[in-house]
């Protein structure tokens, strides 16, 4: 019954945006300020109706109700809760149903917070919200429907893919939905600025918090993914250019020249138009990313759908709301006016080499990513653009990049002066020499361009604390002067400059991992030792161990560095009965610099294990850099001027705060 | 700086950006592309040595050998040719014989294929595309299981 009431509220959603899509978007040309009021209701109700159905399917799931099909085909009952939950998005069509309730709930966010935007703008932003639900909720009703039932009802499910059965993954969807879908908002702002014909400074001050929440999501998002590749694929890598990957990077790296792109149009009043076009673009690759995983046009581990309809539907979506908005914006924009002169040494100036190189990358990507599917479709001939074409692409473009980063916060805005703003960054320069000779003194060995790339981490790092150090004057007047002024620093200078350091940490990670670790793969008795970075690896012996869905044989590998025990990893191989299927569990070892990673393999016929382990040197730094981005992005959010729904202009205190 | 002369650096950095990746993506693409081959492939259009390739095929029943130091022998077949790859390293949770695989790797001098990467799918009714692909070309496709769809992903084959 309760499934049977989750299917209608996902029926009723359905018209709900609909009427939302239409009825708006009519006030708004004939300024009817009754059917403009239809909006926010309707946008509330809608979330409402969402929230019913996902609740809906998370109750079929947590009570096992294998009689629907979804939770036969994705759970058991031997499965841990926390595992139940996650699997309704852990297929197909429950991850469908989570992707339109966050859309839901970024437009009842709007109609909940927006009471202060301008009637005509919040009624056209909630009308292009509900399109995109109509043409999702489109999707899920009629080719992806989560409430099918089974009859008769099978006693038991077929269970999860061990892999997805794993506590970051359970999370990862979430937050990339976040991410994905947070664009969307951002594209109804621009839609709905090109419907209105301008683009104003309280535009851009709505956009750039959106702009911020989803990114600060995706990064998150995208972190948590490749942590989880990192510790359960058992390759010991953190990220492998897999299209999958690749579909959430490209909405990232637009995102980023959005997030950046948005303070001008904001500060200055320039670059409106270029924004605009950003924010269409941002939320076209997060469509993208949804046709590449959804469509299964790629093989990958999130490619769970293998039915050209739903594909098809998705193109069809991804063509609408592409081409609709890109032709809107080439008939519209002109008309926007441009304004904000400024030099090319400008802080302008850097936000849009900001931009450009971000754009460039974010083509390198694309290009890496779609050029295999169309070779396939136009020749029939089979690649592979692995990890050497973005290395020779993305990286060349994104080293510029990170150059120029700690630069950029320094310059002023319309005309600066960039011996000064050098002049700030000397302390940072040296500390970043320091780091080049003393890494090239202690990898010695190690590839000749790693240093470099340690360099330029820290040479981030150290910028960013310059920026800071700089703007509360510190050693130039007393200590006391320089706390009240970091007191008084808005909350946005502290979030750049986290999120430009963290970026510097993750950096320093991603050099390590790829130029000093170290791998051994060896077959060994129990009782048998070998060496690996300093560590001595002695396979004590192999136990059955049983857990709650499923049955591993553990390895017992001691740890040892220069004669001093260290205690003992337990890699483990797990067999998943009801899945028939099985997964390899690495025992990781870390001090917060560097890992020691251990993967048990087969038994090999003359009673020896195969092992297989890496020292992974400075890999942590990479999720904790990740985790700083985000947490820079968190505090930029809670910035005053950029709080959502936080009055503007009708407090003059808060327009007299200092400028960055 | 007048305007016109602003414009014009503009103009200058973005087309100067533009040139760099295009000039890095042709560059890369030239070198960094691997081609997928079925063992006829190989045989019939040859390949040069050291050329990464992917090879994919059947696992050949009863060719899995032990090398020992977590060496392996296998032959990969499309029923018409056999290829047999050698591999040091970790096979992925799902590789068996008689089913489908893909490994990357080169032929060396001697003409013996060496695999880096082996990547077998997580379910054991599942065929790789190109195999499928492949042994629909060489006439000895069953059609068993290919139409069910199930999660599936890389085995844990290693990337560099």
């Amino acid at each position: 019954m309760i499934v049977e009431l989750g299917h209608f509220a996902l029926v009723l959603a359905l018209a709900v945006s609909l009427v939302q899509t239409v009825v708006p978007a009519i006030g708004a040309h004939r300024r009817d300020v009754q059917l403009m009021h239809v909006a926010e209701p309707a946008a509330i109700l809608q979330f409402l109706l969402v929230g019913a159905a996902f609740a809906a399917l998370t109750y079929a799931f947590v009570v096992s109700d294998f009689s629907v099909k979804l939770v036969y085909d994705n759970s058991h009952s031997m499965k841990p809760m926390i595992f139940k939950v996650s699997g309704v998005w852990g297929n197909h069509e429950g991850s469908m149903v989570l992707w339109v309730l966050i859309l839901a709930m970024f437009g009842a966010m709007v109609a909940f917070f927006g009471r202060n935007l301008p009637d005509t703008l919040r009624a056209r932003v909630l009308a292009v919200q509900a399109s995109i639900a109509v043409a999702f909720l489109l999707f899920v009703i009629f080719t992806s429907n989560p409430f099918a039932r089974l009859d008769p009802a099978p006693f038991e499910g077929t269970g999860l893919n061990p892999l997805l059965q794993d506590r970051a993954l359970a999370f990862h969807p979430p937050w990339l939905y976040a991410g994905y879908v947070g664009f969307s908002m951002t594209f109804s702002f621009a839609v709905a600025a090109l419907l209105e014909g301008r683009v104003d400074a309280s535009w851009a001050r709505w956009v750039r918090p959106w702009t911020l929440a989803a990114w600060l999501s995706l990064t998150i998002g995208i972190a948590m993914g490749s942590w989880w590749a990192y510790y359960t694929l058992g390759w010991g890598g953190f990220w492998f250019w897999d299209p999958v990957e690749n579909a959430s990077l490209m909405p990232w790296l637009a995102g980023t020249a959005l997030l950046h792109s948005a303070i001008v149009a904001e500060k200055r009043g320039a670059l409106k138009s270029w924004t605009i076009l950003l924010a269409i673009l941002a939320f076209s690759l997060s469509l993208l990313g949804t046709f590449l995983v959804r469509s299964g046009v790629l093989t990958s581990v999130h490619a769970f759908a293998v039915d050209p309809a739903r594909g098809s539907f998705i193109l069809g979506i991804l063509m609408f709301f592409v081409g609709g908005s890109l032709a809107l914006y080439a008939w519209r924009a002109p008309m926007l006016r441009a304004g904000g002169i400024f030099a090319p040494i400008s802080r302008e100036g850097a936000l849009l080499m900001n931009n450009m190189l971000l754009s460039a990358a974010t083509a390198s990507v694309f290009i890496g990513t779609l050029y295999p599917l169309f070779l396939d479709a136009l020749t029939g001939e089979k690649i592979t653009v692995g990890p050497p074409f973005f290395n020779y692409t993305f990286v060349p473009i994104f080293v510029p990049l990170l150059c120029l980063v700690p630069l950029g916060p320094l310059l002023g805005w319309k005309r600066a002066d960039l011996m000064a703003a050098a002049e700030r960054l000397l302390a940072a320069a040296g500390i970043a020499f320091v780091a080049l000779i003393a890494s090239f003194a202690f990898f010695y060995e190690g590839p000749w361009l790693a240093p470099f790339g340690m360099a330029l981490a820290v040479w981030l790092v150290a910028g960013a604390l310059s920026d800071v150090a700089w703007r509360i004057k510190l050693f130039s007047t007393p200590l006391a002067e320089s706390l009240s002024r970091a007191r008084r620093l808005p909350r946005a200078v502290w979030g750049s400059a986290l999120a430009h350091g963290g970026v510097g940490i993750c950096v320093a990670g991603i050099i390590g991992v790829t130029a000093w670790s170290d791998e051994l793969i060896t077959a060994v008795a129990p009782g048998e030792s070998a060496e690996i970075g300093g560590y001595t690896l002695t396979l004590q012996g192999v136990a059955l161990r049983d857990g709650p869905n499923f049955d591993a044989m553990v390895g017992v590998v001691g740890v040892a560095r220069g004669g001093r025990d260290l205690g003992v990893m337990l890699p483990e191989k797990r067999r998943f009965p009801a899945e028939r299927q099985e997964k390899t569990e690495p025992a990781i070892r870390t001090n917060g610099i560097s890992d020691l990673y251990v993967v048990l393999g087969e038994q090999a016929g003359n009673g020896k294990w195969v092992l297989r382990a890496y020292r992974n040197t400075f890999a942590p730094l990479i999720w904790i850099g990740g985790t700083i981005m985000g947490i820079g992005g968190l505090i930029s959010l809670l910035d005053r001027r950029l709080r959502v729904g936080a009055p503007t202009g009708a407090r003059p205190r808060l327009a007299a705060q200092p400028a960055e | 700086m007048t305007r016109k002369q602003r414009r014009a650096t503009f103009i200058a950095a973005s087309l100067g950006i533009l040139g760099l990746a295009v000039g890095l993506m042709l560059f890369a693409m030239r070198d960094s592309i691997v081609f997928f081959y079925s063992p006829s492939d190989v045989v019939e259009r040859g390949v040069e040595p050291g050329q990464r390739i992917r090879l994919g095929g059947l696992v050949e029943q009863g060719s899995l050998q032990d090398l020992g130091d977590a060496t392996l022998r296998f032959n990969v077949t499309d029923f018409v040719e056999t290829v047999t790859v050698t591999y040091r390293g970790m096979l992925p949770d799902l590789f068996r014989e008689g089913q489908g695989v893909v490994t990357e790797g080169s032929f060396g001098e001697d003409g013996n294929f060496t695999a880096t990467n082996v990547l077998a799918k997580h379910d054991e009714y599942y065929m790789p595309p190109e195999v499928a692909d492949a042994l629909k070309r060489s006439g000895q496709w069953q059609g068993e299981g290919a139409e069910a769809s199930h999660a599936e992903t890389y085995g844990q084959g290693s990337y560099p």
